[in-house]
């Protein structure tokens, strides 16, 4: 792959998608068994039985890949930090609680082929010594939860799961736990908690998961995308993984375009791709209008507007540009769209969302709420600007986890790049200036499958 | 810590300063400071000086980072040792101190100070503005960092988050919601020091809040369920009658803890609050004084608030040797009895009609008082024609260390007589030899520190939750720090074993009457060598045996105790209920024991205590013991009787003694308040109670713990009355003043010459039950009918509720099978009958609670535990009483 870094001037050698993941997607019932193996499935979990468990991990570790849960940490890294087998259990907790608005890349990995997911675990399992691993699925996506129970069910009854899998010795039972709702579950030591049945809130660290996570036993909490990512890595090489993204931001990874785009869906890419680029596969916004702002990771970063239209989506350089890659999320808004409007929604999802743990979270997001709530009524007084970024300041890296910090983002953003629009709250509701059914997606609401799917319901 | 004993030397406490090699040097605010490894930076800051702001920080809690208060900037040095700071300011309360770090707080950090005016200004976004009218005002956390370390003015303009208030989480504590900051203070302490976890957080960001199991506030009410209804508990407050028994939550246990009061005391807000002390006064207009609880042998540090002369509350004390900042309730809320309506206020007089009947009590001055004890107590030294005469004292169990000692002194120079014995209670000859060669004159044994340092605790005839509450959160702490190990022999594994450690203690289970026998079996016996290799293993003073003052009733128990310390090598510590029973130990106010356990059978001590005193000869015939005294009085050998604080319902055979004093001649009482030795008294002297004296107890582990006077009063102490009638006496005892006492008992010193002999009765056979019978056990409850306890409803509405124990197999053969059935339990005396609870506990074995409400086993029956008592169904118990809220004697 080239190096993504070309200015405008140059001519970009046009990225392509990298479709691992979601190759198989339209295959025909994707999702069994029957179809995964006949489209090359646990190759990846043979090449690494046929691993010593340390070998695996140096694999994954020169791979480069890095958290697909936004946070981008090494994975190989994390699963190194384990402290030396003690004779005690150790887990492998995988974070499929995926929660945060705009993000949609892991459920319909599980749902469309869930026995990479599976493989991916028993990879992981094996490569960190781990006997029992652990699926937390978000309660939600009831779907989603019934279809990972046949897919493991299905991977005991073929010897992939179970006792002394494909004849190496190795043992590997998994457990699919279903959340009850509540988005801070997502924040790994919010998930060991609940996952152990209690009250779900993040656990003061250190010690670490690694040290002391499930049970206090060492734990490996992985995203999704990342565990689904080990299989490919192991059986075509890390080399063939380092080929794609760029140097410090290696590999593929799910890109999800939603809002005001004509083909919204998962765009399966090297990591260094833009948004342009994906845009043009993606039809453009919707009905040829202008791209107003987006989020590179979902609700959590930094708003991007089209300023960033050419911004490589790695870590680094939306880092640089002042966001963070987060899970991929992009969410498209165009000229229609209210920021007020959109930043008030969200950050109602943090209040709402909020462990309650906290101060500055807790308060700061109720906080927050009313305010942004009077300003999208027009009823903002002169102080409220202010009160808002001081009072994000107070929040961002205050608050005992992240979910405080992602609650100011879009705020904070938002008030750099649409200042006025703010301004304007102060005297005119943001529905007057924006009407919200313009920037609706629907003219109304569709009665007959006919007109749902000729809006465009399509991925890659 | 510097502890003071009771001769005045001065004792430094073995804090083993950590060794050179675990400090961690770094810099706070600039100053550069060496603290041991894993200090917290607040924890560190504090010895500096520098105040952090915080709330959810408590230093017995564990840390939870969760209201962000305390954030301080800190940078630290990274591999190549250049000091880097780091990217987000850090809570201190949560960030242990390493090499090299430099911390700047909000006094040289701009990033800290706006971190803090941060955090406090949206801690008060929803926190009403009701300091005038909150308890908490004016020595409120909050209210004072908000001062210090927050902003002049709040931009929030919006709408504050309010709830229904007040929620009553037990009778006793009420809990405003919206004042609650959610540190999770109490929360932490319900789990993690008293193991009662009745409240939690539930819901979640601005909605979160602490509450019990409440089925309308979490959302999943059947609408038939108004019980919980705010208003109506709201309304309750307002009353005086919340009482009756906690609410039992979905297990059926009572939403009550015996700690609760400490919650509301470690609350930084008023969010909290006890029922009793609630819109009761300004903390401003309080005056405070120093004190220690009377309620048990522990001598908890307590803090007696007081406006013109009325004690408001209690608070606890902060002694980290002995309670640590924690108290029972009892502690904290039992001090209404002192200030009772049937206070005694002045001297009383009965004046005796023809043939020696009763007649009335009428008031009378105290020096017609004082001459009338005087006479009566010289004629019945005196002996007439039917008997030799002679005086019996019974001081009780609950004075401070100089009343106690005026009571041994009046006994032996203004009476002659040896007959003083303050035990009322279940009480033995062996018991008395064990005091006095074990405890008697021993100084500090094991401390509540070496009890949370051990490895190994073994409780026997001692329940530590019920009878000894501080003692019981130090072994909970040692076993989750450090997995001490509990062993309690007894019949039944309490929720208070079960919480001490996370896997709960482990029961010896035996039958009232058998602990000796278990005792003597450790070491001998297969399954019991566990226990045995257990306290050898424990390491150099890391094994203790404690026994309680139950095991008198146990014929060798004492002994076996012993014998086992002496096999095992573990230390042995004595814990009895009572804060008065060590120090009239040490005080002779034994039959058999002078002061500073001076043998009476010793002619050397009473040579030396005559001298250091002064008098005559001291008397050297044996002296009665309290049972001994009542029946001699019933007999005529004794004609009359001193009584101290003493309850007869407390005693053995309360029968047995009320017709004692009935016998009696000249009974002389010394009581605060009306009692039913008062009924019988022939002269009434009114005491003072703690709050209106100064004075000391000398709690179980040997320590002396003064206390000062709060209240001002008229009411004189015990020491100062039997100095007054000794004078009316022709004896001068020199007791007059407190400081009198003090220097005479300083100067007395311990006796080092020989001890009396340590007692080895061996272990005697149990009595067994034939069918229909059952033995009895039983102890008395934190919260239960003690007078110590009248007056305050509130608090009696957490008590726990009484029931009858009995394992499943013995219930079977009464035919019950299902909890909640009624029991009667029947001695010729009486009955009680209580719902049944099945429990996992020794077949033909009946436990009743011995003191509370429809279940006064020593009064209604007639006998204590060990004893053999009829159990039936309640309709076959023709011919008993069944009311479970008489008194059952009486009916």
């Amino acid at each position: 792959m080239t190096d993504q870094q070309t200015t405008a001037e140059a001519t970009p050698a046009p990225t392509v998608l990298a479709p691992v993941l979601s190759a198989f997607w339209d295959a025909e019932r994707s999702w069994t068994m029957e179809t995964y193996l006949a489209t090359g499935g646990y190759e990846g979990l043979r090449a690494a039985l046929a691993q010593a468990p340390g070998d695996v991990v140096q694999t994954v570790k020169d791979s480069g890949l890095r958290g697909r849960g936004g946070a981008g940490f090494p994975t190989g890294m994390k699963w190194g930090f384990l402290p030396a087998p003690d004779g005690g259990p150790r887990y492998l907790v995988v974070n499929a609680d995926e929660s945060e608005p705009g993000t949609c890349k892991d459920i319909p990995l599980m749902l469309a082929t869930p026995q990479v997911l599976i493989e991916g675990v028993v990879i992981t399992s094996y490569a960190i010594g781990c006997n029992h691993a652990f699926i937390y699925v978000r309660g939600e996506v009831l779907h989603v939860y019934r279809r990972l129970l046949k897919a493991v069910e299905e991977a005991y009854a073929a010897g992939y799961l179970g006792k002394n899998i494909q004849g190496s010795g190795f043992d590997l039972d998994v457990t699919v736990h279903a959340g009850a709702g509540a988005y801070i579950c997502g924040e790994e030591t919010a998930l060991l908690d609940s996952l152990e049945g209690l009250r779900g809130q993040p656990r003061l660290k250190p010690p670490f998961p690694a040290v002391a996570g499930l049970y206090a036993r060492p734990t490996v909490v992985n995203n999704v995308e990342s565990v689904a990512s080990v299989p490919a890595i192991v059986a075509r090489g890390a080399k063939w993984f380092t080929s794609m993204g760029t140097e410090r931001s290696a590999g593929h990874g799910l890109f999800s375009l939603s809002g005001h785009v004509t083909r919204p869906g998962q765009y399966e890419a090297p990591l260094g791709i833009t948004l342009r680029e994906l845009l043009d596969m993606a039809g453009g916004v919707r009905g040829g209008r202008e791209l107003k702002f987006w989020t590179p990771g979902g609700s959590s970063t930094p708003i991007f507007t089209a300023a960033h239209l050419d911004v490589p989506l790695d870590y680094e350089s939306v880092a640089k540009a002042g966001s963070m890659l987060g899970t991929r999320a992009l969410q498209i808004f165009d000229e229609t769209t209210s920021v007020v409007r959109a930043v008030t929604r969200w950050t109602e999802f943090y209040a709402h969302e909020s462990c309650g743990k906290c101060t500055p979270c807790r308060e700061g997001t109720y906080w927050l709420k009313q305010i942004l709530r009077r300003i999208e009524q027009g009823q903002g007084t002169q102080t409220d600007i202010d009160t808002l970024l001081d009072t994000c300041d107070n929040i961002l890296g205050r608050a005992f986890c992240a979910l405080g910090d992602g609650a100011t983002s879009c705020i904070t953003s938002a008030i750099q790049y649409f200042r006025a629009e703010f301004e304007a709250g102060m005297h005119t509701p943001a529905s007057e200036l924006f009407p919200p059914e313009r920037s609706a997606l629907f003219d109304y609401t569709p009665t007959s499958r006919a007109v749902l799917a000729g809006s465009g319901a399509g991925g890659h | 810590m510097t502890v003071t004993d009771n001769k005045g030397a001065v004792v430094k406490a073995s804090a083993a300063l950590p060794a050179p090699a675990d400090l961690v040097t770094f810099t706070i605010d600039g100053v550069e400071m060496a603290v041991p490894k894993g200090t917290l930076v607040i924890r560190a800051a504090e010895q500096v000086g520098i105040q952090i702001p915080r709330f959810c920080d408590h230093p017995l809690l564990e840390p939870a980072g969760a209201c962000r208060q305390c954030l301080v900037d800190v940078a630290v040095p990274d591999r190549d040792g250049n000091v880097r700071p780091m990217p987000k300011p850090q809570a201190s309360c949560t960030l242990e101190a390493s090499p090299g770090m430099v911390v700047k707080t909000q006094h040289t950090s701009p990033v800290a100070d706006k971190a803090q005016h941060g955090i406090m200004e949206m801690l008060l976004i929803n926190h009403p503005l009701d300091c005038p009218v909150c308890d908490k005002g004016g020595e409120c956390p909050l209210q004072n960092q908000a001062m210090s370390n927050g902003r002049a003015t709040s931009r929030f303009i919006d709408v504050k988050r309010t709830f229904p208030k007040p929620i009553s989480i037990s009778t006793e504590i009420l809990l405003d919601r919206e004042r609650c900051i959610l540190c999770q203070r109490c929360t932490r302490f319900s789990k993690q020091i008293a193991g009662d976890a009745f409240i939690d957080l539930q819901k979640r960001g601005a909605q979160q809040q602490i509450g019990r199991f409440d089925p309308v506030i979490l959302g999943f009410a059947d609408s038939s369920i108004d019980r919980w209804d705010d208003t109506a508990d709201a309304g309750s407050v307002g009353s005086d009658t919340p009482s009756g028994f906690a609410e039992p939550d979905e297990s059926g246990l009572p939403f009550a803890s015996y700690f609760s009061g400490n919650t509301v005391q470690i609350c930084p807000v008023g969010a909290l609050t006890g029922a009793a002390y609630r819109f009761r006064s300004r903390p401003f207009d309080l005056v405070s004084t120093p004190s220690v609880s009377e309620h048990d042998s522990s001598g908890s540090a307590i803090r007696v608030d007081h406006r013109r002369g009325t004690v408001m509350r209690r608070l606890a004390g902060d002694d980290p040797a002995v309670n640590e900042e924690w108290i029972t309730d009892k502690d904290r809320f039992a001090f209404t009895w002192q200030s009772a309506p049937d206070r005694l206020t002045t001297p009383m007089i009965r004046e005796r009609g023809e043939g020696g009947f009763r007649g009335e009590l009428r008031p009378a001055s105290w020096m017609e008082a004082l001459d009338a004890a005087a006479a009566g107590l010289r004629a019945a030294q005196a002996g007439d024609r039917r008997t030799a005469g002679g005086v019996g004292v019974l001081p009780g169990g609950r004075l401070t260390i100089e009343d106690s000692y005026a009571y041994a002194k009046f006994a032996r120079v203004a009476l002659g007589t040896n007959d003083v014995d303050y035990r009322s209670r279940d009480h033995s000859a062996e018991e008395e030899a064990f005091l006095a060669s074990t405890v008697a004159g021993s100084g500090i044994g094991v401390t509540f520190a070496d009890l949370e340092r051990a490895a190994v605790v073994l409780l026997v005839g001692i329940e530590a939750e019920e009878e000894a509450g501080v003692v019981f959160l130090r072994l909970r702490k040692g076993a989750l720090a450090h997995g001490l190990q509990a062993y309690s022999i007894a019949p039944f594994a309490t929720r208070g074993l079960a919480r001490i450690g996370a896997g709960g203690g482990t029961l010896l289970r035996a039958a009232p009457g058998t602990e000796a026998e278990v005792l003597d079996a450790i070491g001998s016996e297969e399954d019991l060598a566990h226990v045995r290799l257990a306290l050898e293993g424990a390491g150099a003073g890391r094994a203790v045996i404690v026994v309680g003052e139950r095991l008198a009733a146990v014929p060798g128990g004492y002994s076996a105790a012993l014998r086992l310390a002496q096999r095992t090598g573990a230390r042995l510590a004595w814990i009895p209920r009572r804060a008065g029973e060590r120090g009239a130990v040490e005080m002779g106010a034994l039959a058999s024991l002078l002061p500073g356990g001076r043998p009476v059978a010793d002619a050397a001590a009473r040579v030396d205590l005559a001298a250091a005193w002064g008098t005559d000869p001291l008397p050297q015939a044996p002296g009665r013991d309290t049972a001994a005294i009542l029946a001699a009085l019933s007999a005529g050998d004794l004609r009359a009787v001193v009584v101290g604080g003493v309850e007869l319902a407390d005693l053995p055979d309360p029968d047995a003694a009320r017709v004692a004093l009935e016998m009696a001649d000249f009974v002389v009482s010394l009581e605060v308040r009306s009692s039913d030795v008062t009924a019988h008294a022939d002269v009434v002297f009114p005491v003072a109670p703690p709050a209106e004296k100064a004075g000391a107890f000398w709690n179980w582990e040997g320590r002396v713990r003064p206390f000062g006077q709060a209240l001002e009063s008229v009411a004189m102490a015990d020491h100062r009355v039997l100095d007054a009638i000794a004078d009316v006496m022709g004896t001068q005892l020199g007791l007059g003043t407190l400081d009198g006492v003090r220097s005479e008992i300083e100067q007395l010193g311990t006796w080092d010459g020989a001890r009396v002999g340590a007692p080895d009765v061996s272990a005697h056979e149990p009595p067994s039950p034939v069918p229909g019978q059952a033995v009895l056990a039983g102890w008395r409850m934190l919260l239960d009918c003690g007078r110590a306890q009248d007056g305050e409803v509130f608090l009696a509405g957490t008590a726990k509720r009484p029931v009858a124990r009995m394992s499943a197999g013995t219930a079977r053969t009464l035919s019950l099978a299902t909890d909640g059935d009624l029991v009667s339990v029947t001695t010729t005396q009486g009955a009680i009958t209580l719902p049944l609870v099945i429990t996992d506990m020794p077949d033909h074995v009946v436990w009743l609670p011995l003191n509370s409400p429809g279940s006064q086993v020593h009064r209604t029956l007639g006998v204590g535990p060990g004893a053999i008592v009829e159990v039936s169904r309640p309709d076959a118990a023709a011919g008993h009483t069944t009311s479970a809220n008489a008194d059952g004697k009486d009916a």
